[in-house]
């Protein structure tokens, strides 16, 4: 194994780039293209947040004008009233933008993709060309989703989910060519996402340094592990069925429209399609894609978690097998969002056992989380500050899978604002805690500088609470049966006499401050970047995983040629009778004293 | 530090909670047995989860507040605590699952329509509903009791015969095609769902029942109202620009009104 090892890093080793555009660009370097992830990441929640901004203010006043939306957007909001096909247009490339563009390339395209290398030992990834290419292929499908906003009848109104026929039948919508666009970014997406997971796995798998067993592998790693083999057997699936959506709008093909239909009194002569196999298709890509976006936050948080109580991981185990158990559960739970799509009532039941199965993990790593913390000596530091939101988001967004995963409660539940409130605080806001930290947690390894504790916290106190102002008040309008994605509440009047109007409005101030104080985060950055305190050592956190005893920033191949060897698990904190309270992954081995066996 | 987080956590957890505990925004009125099994169901799972929302929360926030502090030593070397772990993983399977099987009877009420000891009544009121972009349309089978045959070559709205009806058909003569619901009280209503053109989704909250309608697919619910009165159907499957105000009304009335009901409509389509 360890020649082998040897081998696979002179294989891995490629000279460092003299030019502008090798170097930053056209990069094939592990840690260049986890920044432009990042990159892409922030440019796209930025775009995402203007876009649910439009969406909240739609919903508060629908028929005020607002004079700049009307000269920008001449169609969509003709003298600045927004149309309710404009308001599901953002709504549709808000949740695109976020799902995919956001939480499904920092976490592991960026996070994963400068970390793990390092943390494993490694001078790259498996394949640097490759991973490359994995990058512009996602930063042209982004180009093309924005494509969308531009074209004849604008950005796509079917929502994130694109259910057809509504996606399929330009008679249906407006049409025009923006719902093409969409799928053509979603297919590039896919591919960008399996040419990314192959890396990944096969990274994992292969470089590991010299003692680095699986066992030992920090959280991070195990989790960017297996959110690859998700993206790897989840996006193919998506892919096939995008590919074939497009077929039926372009090519006359009826894989999703039924016969028979008369739209807007216009005789349609598709047939024999089914849309109900589209929702197959497409949840069992999008339940493991929701895993795919939270999985890298759950082990940032864990890792992050463990660094500042100073102690180690509780229960490490367990904590692998609940990341590989959700990892499995997560494709065979699709059903539970067809509850009320006329499945067959058999196959409901069995999909809502399974679901409540895959809560049990879940609650194994909130409870694994909170006995981290439980006997140790906290230092609240803003990647740590973090990752406690992170953990008292995910207890809140998990409870209410609880109801929906119930048919029977879900019959009421489906397709309100309830639903809009569990998927925002659990998949949403946490991961993006999770992406918080990250930044926060390594943001010195990257540019050897800290970043700002005092504009940091400020953040999160005002993030958290706001995020939990936007968010709460959401579940309260679903248990007053307010369905999703309607464009006002005017046509409905139970929602206006129970009260939803005034929860609307408070949710809108909540969103407008909240958005305002990303940008907090934004400067922190910025300022960082020129200003921060440069660190005075290449471990400032006291960690103990690899990433923290190469230079910083790490040189080109990471290790300098020097690839350490691997001799104490991932979460070595206050060992007794150890000199410091951490031990480091390459430590020399007897730097811990000998435990008793069964550890 | 520790504490202002801690009471955070608390404040936020507890703020969250607090309207379920009053009720501040209760759930609509329900007009059937099974609405109120849901309901029993749903107040079950509230409880059951609202415990372990705050327990969670308050551990989180009192480890937060208990170790956050400045206190001498160091931080325990603990790896895990496998009497805890296999507690709390026996506790969590056999709530969420236990709800899931408690749940089982409440939704096969609504769903195993089919099944042997749920036979539908015999005179239970059929009622097809037909969504479209953006209104619903319910047909009744009218004295015959049977639906005719529909073609799209007849659909025309001007004529008013949205659902293509074949009017020549003998069962689709007397065949009642109205914008607005009406069932009689107290007896058992199916409902036959179908689509025009796109999805749709047949939702009335009062009943905490809701269904797609599925172009191609008949879908089918049944349920037995118990109260008088008038309620409103939304559609809760986004269906395109017109969405939000794609809505009618379900209107309970006794067997008398009903019937009477019936009549008119069927004196206006004579006309
Ligand atoms: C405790 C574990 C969980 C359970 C039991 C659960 C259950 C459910 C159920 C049953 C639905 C469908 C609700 C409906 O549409 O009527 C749902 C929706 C959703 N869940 Fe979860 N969930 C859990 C955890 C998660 C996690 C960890 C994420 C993401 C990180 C997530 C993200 C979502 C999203 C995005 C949707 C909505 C999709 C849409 O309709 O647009 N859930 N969840
Ligand atoms: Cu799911
Ligand atoms: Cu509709």
């Amino acid at each position: 194994m360890a020649t082998e090892v040897a081998e696979h890093l002179e294989v891995h080793r490629h000279p460092e780039p003299t030019n502008f555009w090798t170097k930053y660009i056209f990069s094939i370097d592990h840690k260049v293209i986890g920044i432009q992830y990042i990159i892409l990441a922030i440019v796209a929640v930025f775009v995402g947040m203007a876009l649910s901004l439009l969406v909240r203010l739609r919903l508060v006043w629908p028929d005020k004008p607002i004079e700049i939306l009307g000269t920008l957007f001449p169609v969509g909001a003709p003298e600045g009233v927004m149309t309710p096909e404009f308001y599901l247009a953002m709504l549709t490339m808000h949740g695109t933008m976020m799902v995919f563009m956001v939480l499904t390339t920092a976490p592991q395209g960026g996070f994963g993709n400068y970390i793990l290398p390092i943390q494993i030992g490694a001078a790259d990834m498996a394949f640097p060309t490759l991973n490359m290419l994995s990058f512009w292929t996602t930063f042209v499908s982004f180009v093309t989703l924005c494509a969308a906003f531009f074209v004849q009848g604008g950005a796509p109104i079917a929502g994130w989910t694109a259910y057809p026929p509504l996606s399929a039948l330009d008679e249906a919508t407006i049409g025009g060519y923006g719902q093409d666009l969409w799928l053509l970014s979603i297919a590039f997406f896919c591919i960008g996402s399996l040419l990314g997971a192959l890396n990944f796995i096969v990274t994992t798998l292969q470089l590991r340094a010299k003692g680095l067993t699986m066992m030992r592998l920090p959280l991070t790693v195990w989790t960017w592990f297996v959110t690859a083999i998700l993206g790897l057997l989840a996006f193919g699936v998506l892919l096939s069925a995008g590919v074939l959506l497009l077929m039926d709008r372009l090519g006359g093909t009826s894989f999703f429209i039924p016969g028979g239909l008369l739209v807007n009194d216009i005789p349609i002569d598709h047939t024999g399609g089914s849309p109900i196999l589209w929702q197959h298709l497409f949840w069992f890509f999008g339940h493991p894609e929701v895993y795919i976006a939270i999985l890298p936050g759950m082990g940032v948080t864990s890792h992050i978690l463990a660094t500042f109580a100073r102690k180690p991981v509780f229960g490490y185990k367990a904590m692998v097998y609940a990341v590989v158990a959700i990892g499995a559960l997560g494709f065979v739970v699709w059903g539970h969002h067809m509850f009320v799509s006329g499945m067959s009532p058999y196959s409901g039941f069995v999909f809502s056992v399974l679901t409540m199965c895959i809560g049990v993990p879940s609650a194994i790593k909130t409870f694994n989380w909170i006995g981290t913390l439980w006997g140790g000596k906290i230092r609240f530091t803003t990647p740590m500050l973090y990752s406690i939101g992170f953990v008292s988001l995910f207890v809140t967004g998990g409870i209410s899978g609880i109801f929906l995963g119930q048919p029977s409660v879900d019959l009421f539940f489906h397709d309100t604002y309830f639903v809009v409130a569990h998927f925002h605080l659990i998949m949403g806001v946490a991961a993006i805690f999770g992406m918080f930290a990250g930044v926060a947690f390594w943001f010195p390894k990257f540019f050897g500088r800290m970043m700002s504790e005092g504009m940091g916290k400020v953040h999160f106190w005002l993030t958290f609470l706001g995020v939990y102002a936007i968010f709460g008040p959401m579940h309260y309008l679903g248990v007053i049966a307010h369905p999703r994605r309607y464009a006002e509440t005017t046509s409905v009047d139970y929602l206006g006499a129970a009260g939803a109007n005034e929860i609307h409005y408070f949710v809108t101030m909540a969103a407008m401050i909240t958005v305002t104080v990303q940008c907090l985060f934004l400067i922190n950055v910025v300022w960082s970047l020129f200003k921060g305190k440069r660190v005075t050592s290449d471990n400032p956190w006291e960690a103990t995983t690899l990433e923290w005893v190469t230079a910083t920033p790490p040189a080109h191949d990471n290790f300098e040629g020097r690839i350490p060897t691997v001799n104490h698990g991932p979460y070595e904190f206050s060992v007794p009778g150890a000199p410091r309270d951490y031990v480091m992954q390459c430590n020399a081995p007897d730097a811990a004293p000998a435990r008793k066996s069964g550890e | 530090m520790a504490l202002l987080l801690a009471v955070l956590i608390w404040i936020v957890a507890v703020g969250l909670a607090y309207p379920f505990i009053v009720d501040t925004w209760p759930l609509p009125d329900t007009i059937t047995e099974h609405a109120r099994q849901v309901d029993a169901q749903y107040r079950l799972t509230l409880w059951v989860t609202g415990i372990i929302f705050l327990l969670a929360q308050l551990a989180l926030g009192y480890a937060v507040f208990k170790f956050g502090r400045n206190r001498p030593g160091a931080a325990a070397h603990v790896r895990g605590n496998e009497r805890w772990e296999i507690l709390w993983t026996t506790a969590a399977t056999v709530l969420f699952v236990g709800l899931t099987f408690m749940g089982y009877t409440v939704w096969a009420e609504a769903r195993f329509t089919e099944s042997a000891n749920r036979a539908p009544d015999e005179d239970r009121t059929i009622v097809e509903v037909v969504g479209q972009q953006f209104v619903w349309n319910m047909r009744y089978p009218g004295a015959d009791g049977k639906f005719g045959p529909t073609k799209i070559e007849l659909v025309d709205d001007a004529l008013g015969n949205p659902l293509g009806v074949d009017r020549d058909h003998p069962d689709g003569k007397d065949d009642i095609v109205v914008p607005r619901m009406a069932v009689p009280v107290n007896r058992q209503v199916e409902l036959q769902l179908k689509s025009k053109d796109v999805l749709h989704n047949y939702f009335v909250p009062e009943l905490r029942i809701k269904l797609d309608t599925v172009p191609g697919i008949t879908g089918t619910l049944r349920f037995t109202p118990d109260k008088i009165g008038t309620y409103e159907i939304v559609c809760s499957e986004l269906c395109g620009l017109g969405h939000y105000k794609m809505r009618s009304f379900l209107e309970v009335k006794t067997q008398e009104d009903y019937d009477q009901w019936l009549v008119a409509q069927a004196e206006f389509l004579e006309q």
